[in-house]
């Protein structure tokens, strides 16, 4: 085990390093720059603008001392928000999108797992139906959609919810982004969760624990859950960081604040480090989830080892 | 007497099983589409399939208007000259800026399809060979190959195609790339898979022993052997591309003016929905149908091509 995350951790470096040199590389050959929208700026203070964030120097020397600042944990000052630096806005906007995200998630696994499981006890019944009628639809509605349908319905039509903001993650202005995230991902894992059950109470030492006698309550809690879990753990593993950086959709509709919109705002006033910070966030939340989903793993079969 | 009388009995039954066998003999294509045609539900999805693709067609043809000309007569008082009324022929409704968003959607709909089929189908060529290849020739190559797809698979794609938009502007063909780049990399495990369990098949063996080249065996013989499972695949990675462009565009950086898609549309009624909700509902419900017919017309095909999964 321990051999297996100092492995992990040797793979990660140059994954991580390969995402800033390739976004690096991307946006700096891309036309424009991030002041190219100032208005007429005498030439010597756009000089000392660029010398202050180290774009007079060649892009080889600019790389060099953004990565040497970023194993610092140092990501550097915002070209945009010019009184911020990449770590603030990311201190200040994360917690947010992982409050959101941490609640979806607890949502997503309760009601997926579940509704998933209960579909399986109860395949080609009516609640296996029901359930997977459901899923179906929520697998089409996907939050970009769910996220303008629920403003419609809570906060433009009944009036009963803000339509958007923050205001400290009170319920009242938290409720529709959760459903909006989670609705999707609650369908899929349902899904997932009920085609592996099915099949893990096909298998041969389900039968043998039925012919000895074993309540069946137990038999699926005790016996067939941790198996059937499987597929669902390395569905969820990608779809957590998602979860937790994919309100980009539910930060632009509900206004939340989150870590989302400065990613698509980065990118579109060429924010450099605040796209690059962002970047190497989320890209080192996959790693280490993947990494998670893979220990995860050993724990539901004993088969798996590293 | 006897002997010759049962002759001609049995000439007549070899006659019939020689008839039944011509008439009866089911294929593996045959009995799949039997078992896709059993399924209703998938059937239904293929037909509204069908008529969406003849809206995106040829529906701009059902409406006087076109999909960039503003109405000025209805404009200034859009709240109730533009509701979706077929006596103005605005069957949807305008726009926010005065556009028929009748013509609007069939515009979107022709792009977000393209834009489904083709990614999906990049996906499928790339993924199938890279599979196919990875599991046929195996050992240090197939490690090789299948650690790339591991370091790639950590790349958060989704946010570099977001630069990529934002920095080399809105491209409906880079979204293609973009897309069809990302999402290979599941049906290249997927087809690997499959190539395992092929390659020690008895005519493969036979291909190897008669000097056939490697890389036609992957081609003639691994190939359309997994092309049941790949065409499954192929057909619920389109509703994942439609979405998947849709999420961009929705962004605003997906395609750009005075072309657009369902998910700039959704995003555009997102923003006027509280004087207009019908620019939100129109195509919300567009991309919802087709949503739902291709996952629909997927869970039909795998029962057809995959009757193990069930």
């Amino acid at each position: 085990m321990f051999s297996f995350i100092i492995r992990r951790l040797a793979v990660a470096v140059p994954t991580i390093l390969a995402l800033i040199t390739v976004s690096f590389v991307l946006m700096h050959a891309a036309p424009g720059g991030p002041f190219t929208n100032e208005r007429n700026v005498p030439e010597a203070v756009m000089e000392n603008i660029e010398a202050k964030y180290n774009l007079d120097k060649p892009l080889w020397q600019q790389y060099f001392i953004y990565v040497g600042n970023v194993a610092q944990g140092d990501l550097g000052p915002s070209f945009r928000y010019k009184d911020f630096t990449v770590n603030e806005l990311i201190e200040s906007s994360f917690p947010r999108s992982a409050y959101i995200g941490a609640w979806s998630f607890l949502f997503v696994v309760v009601f997926g797992v579940g509704l998933g499981v209960l579909a399986a006890l109860k395949q080609n019944r009516w609640p296996d139906y029901t359930v997977m009628t459901a899923a179906m639809t929520g697998v089409v509605f996907p939050n970009f959609v769910m996220a303008p349908l629920l403003v419609l319905l809570f906060a433009v039509t009944l009036r009963w919810l803000p339509a958007g903001g923050w205001e400290g993650g009170q319920v009242e202005y938290i409720v529709m982004p959760i459903i909006a995230m989670a609705t999707s991902y609650i369908a899929q894992v349902a899904r997932i969760t009920r085609s592996s059950m099915i099949e893990t109470l096909r298998s041969p030492y389900i039968r043998t624990a039925r012919a000895k006698g074993i309540p069946r309550h137990k038999i699926v809690l005790r016996h067939a859950l941790k198996p059937a879990l499987i597929p669902v753990v390395s569905y969820l593993g990608p779809a957590f960081v998602g979860i937790i950086t994919g309100s980009v959709i539910i930060d632009q509709v509900f206004s939340t604040g989150g870590i989302g919109q400065h990613f698509v705002n980065g990118a579109i006033n060429r924010d450099y480090s605040l796209i690059l910070g962002v970047t190497i966030l989320v890209g080192m939340l996959t790693i280490v989830f993947n990494a998670v989903v893979d220990i995860l793993y050993t724990w539901l079969d004993p088969r798996v080892r590293y | 007497m006897l002997f010759s009388d049962k002759h001609a009995g049995m000439g007549e039954l070899a006659d019939t099983l020689a008839d039944e066998a011509f008439t009866e003999g089911r294929s593996l294509w045959r009995d799949a589409r039997r078992r896709f045609m059993q399924h209703r539900a998938a059937v239904a999805s293929l037909v509204v399939l069908a008529l969406l693709l003849l809206f995106a067609t040829f529906g701009q043809y059902l409406s006087p208007w076109d999909n960039e000309s503003i109405d000025w007569a209805s404009l200034p008082n859009l709240d109730e000259d533009g509701v979706p009324s077929l006596a103005s022929q605005h069957y949807f409704g305008l726009d926010p800026i005065g556009r028929d968003l009748y013509q609007r959607t069939v515009q979107g709909s022709r792009i977000s399809l393209m834009v489904g089929v083709l990614g999906a189908l990049t996906a499928v060529i790339i993924g199938t060979l890279y599979g196919a290849i990875s599991g046929y020739v195996g050992g240090r190559t197939d490690a090789i190959m299948m650690r790339t797809l591991e370091v790639l698979s950590a790349f958060p794609f989704m946010f570099l195609v977001i630069v990529l938009m934002a920095v080399f502007g809105r491209n409906v063909l880079l979204i293609f790339v973009a897309i069809g780049a990302v999402s290979w990399l599941n049906m290249a495990r997927i087809v690997r898979g499959q190539t395992l369990s092929l390659k020690r098949k008895e005519y493969i063996e036979a291909a190897v022993a008669v000097g056939v080249h490697p890389f036609l065996i992957v081609i003639r013989h691994i190939v359309p052997n997994v092309l049941g499972v790949v065409i499954v695949y192929a057909t619920l990675l389109v509703p994942e591309m439609i979405l998947f462009e849709s999420f961009i565009s929705f962004l605003g950086l997906g395609v750009s003016e005075p072309y657009t898609s369902w998910g700039a549309l959704i995003s555009e009624g997102a923003n006027a929905m509280w004087t207009a909700p019908w620019t939100l509902i129109f195509p919300m419900l567009m991309l919802v149908l087709t949503l739902f017919c291709f996952n629909f017309l997927g869970d039909g095909l795998r029962d057809a091509l995959d009757p193990k999964d069930r």
